[in-house]
């Protein structure tokens, strides 16, 4: 009998099992971005920009070019890959010590400038990498390494907004927050991504499409519940949908 | 008669994170009770027969560790 494969493993994923915990979202967006490299057929264009944080071995897992950066510097990397290569497709890879902590210089000031390169962010409320420390992006109430009592908005502040924070300049094309809740949620973030591809392909310039991703290990949940942990209390705190679209603000 | 899918899972990807089992709408998968090389009890199909490939178990599968496959080529069958 005839059979043929409605979905299989994207080609732009190389054979390499990840290293990732179960149920993380880096896995998921690593397979979204080869997908959509494959959709749009630029695996030979495309450059990603590596993090420091658990995605720093992104090139074993990604058939195209991959470059590391020093922690926080891939916006800087990428807008001197993007201005040296500008036919090639760029984009930025970050978790939210690396883009929201360490750095934030980098990420606001390549925003500012309109860079043409994409940005995609790994929201998962942690520093999973170095052992589930606070990071800028924690919930307020929520216990970690660093905020055993869980996180205080008097010492500590209240969790940082980037996508709300970005929109506030006015360069970007596209910002967008999506959330890896269930597979709706996941289609939606491959959409995201597309959208942010082809906006740096057409030369509109500066996309960033926040993932709220799961992190079972640190969010201290199953990964069934890391699912509800990041539709029900992250999406709480960082509003999903569109901030910014054809380089217009949307009202929320 | 409707439409005859597949779903393959490769165990050489799988971690048993459940998440395809737990958002599958026709229970097509459950955790294997067999324990792979690597100690993980890689997710099965336990009912082929009702999965109407709505894609749902290989969007969430954080490992794309999940082939999907229709019988044919979309024409009806029996
Ligand atoms: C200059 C520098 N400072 C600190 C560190 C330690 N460090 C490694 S990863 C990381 C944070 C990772 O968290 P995140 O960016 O949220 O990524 P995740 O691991 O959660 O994906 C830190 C602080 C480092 N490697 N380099
Ligand atoms: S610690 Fe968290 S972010 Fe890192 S691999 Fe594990 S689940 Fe993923
Ligand atoms: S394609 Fe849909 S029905 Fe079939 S196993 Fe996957 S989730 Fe279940
Ligand atoms: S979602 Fe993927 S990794 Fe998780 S149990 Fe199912 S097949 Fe295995």
């Amino acid at each position: 009998m005839e059979e043929k494969a409605i979905y299989s493993r994207p080609d732009s994923l190389t054979d390499r099992p990840m290293h990732y915990c179960p149920g993380c979202g880096h896995g998921t967006v690593h397979k979204l971005i080869a997908e959509v490299v494959d959709e749009m057929g630029i695996r030979e264009k495309t450059i990603g920009i590596a993090p420091v944080g658990c995605a720093v071995l992104a090139y074993f897992y990604m058939r195209f070019d991959v470059m590391e950066a020093a922690h926080g510097r891939t916006p800087a990397v990428a807008t001197g890959v993007k201005r040296v290569l500008p036919d090639k497709l760029v984009f930025s890879y970050q978790g939210d010590g690396d883009l929201a902590a360490i750095g934030m210089a980098e990420t606001i000031h390549a925003a500012n400038r309109g860079e043409n390169i994409s940005v995609v962010f790994i929201n998962n409320a942690v520093y999973g990498m170095t052992g589930g420390q606070m990071a800028p992006t924690t919930l307020t109430g929520q216990k970690t390494a660093t905020s055993p009592g869980g996180r205080l908005v008097e010492t500590m502040g209240p969790p940082v907004k980037m996508c709300e924070l970005l929109n506030t300049l006015d360069r970007p094309y596209h910002i967008e927050r999506v959330a890896l809740d269930g597979p709706a949620g996941v289609r939606k973030a491959r959409k995201a991504i597309r959208t942010i591809f082809e906006a740096q392909r057409d030369g509109k310039g500066y996309g960033f499409v926040e993932v709220l991703s799961p992190c079972p290990t640190y969010q201290r949940c199953t990964p069934v519940e890391s699912l509800k942990f990041v539709g029900n209390d992250m999406a709480a705190t960082f509003p999903l949908g569109l901030f910014r679209r054809g380089g217009e603000r949307i009202d929320a | 008669m409707s439409r005859k899918f597949r779903v393959l899972i490769n165990s050489t990807y799988c971690k048993a994170c459940e998440l395809c089992v737990a958002v599958c709408p026709k229970s097509v998968l459950a955790v294997g009770r067999s324990t792979t090389s690597k100690g993980i009890h890689c997710a099965e199909t336990v009912a082929p027969d009702s999965c109407i490939g709505c894609k749902a178990c290989s969007d969430i599968c954080p490992e794309a560790a999940i082939e999907i496959r229709v019988e044919g080529d979309g024409q009806d069958r029996k």
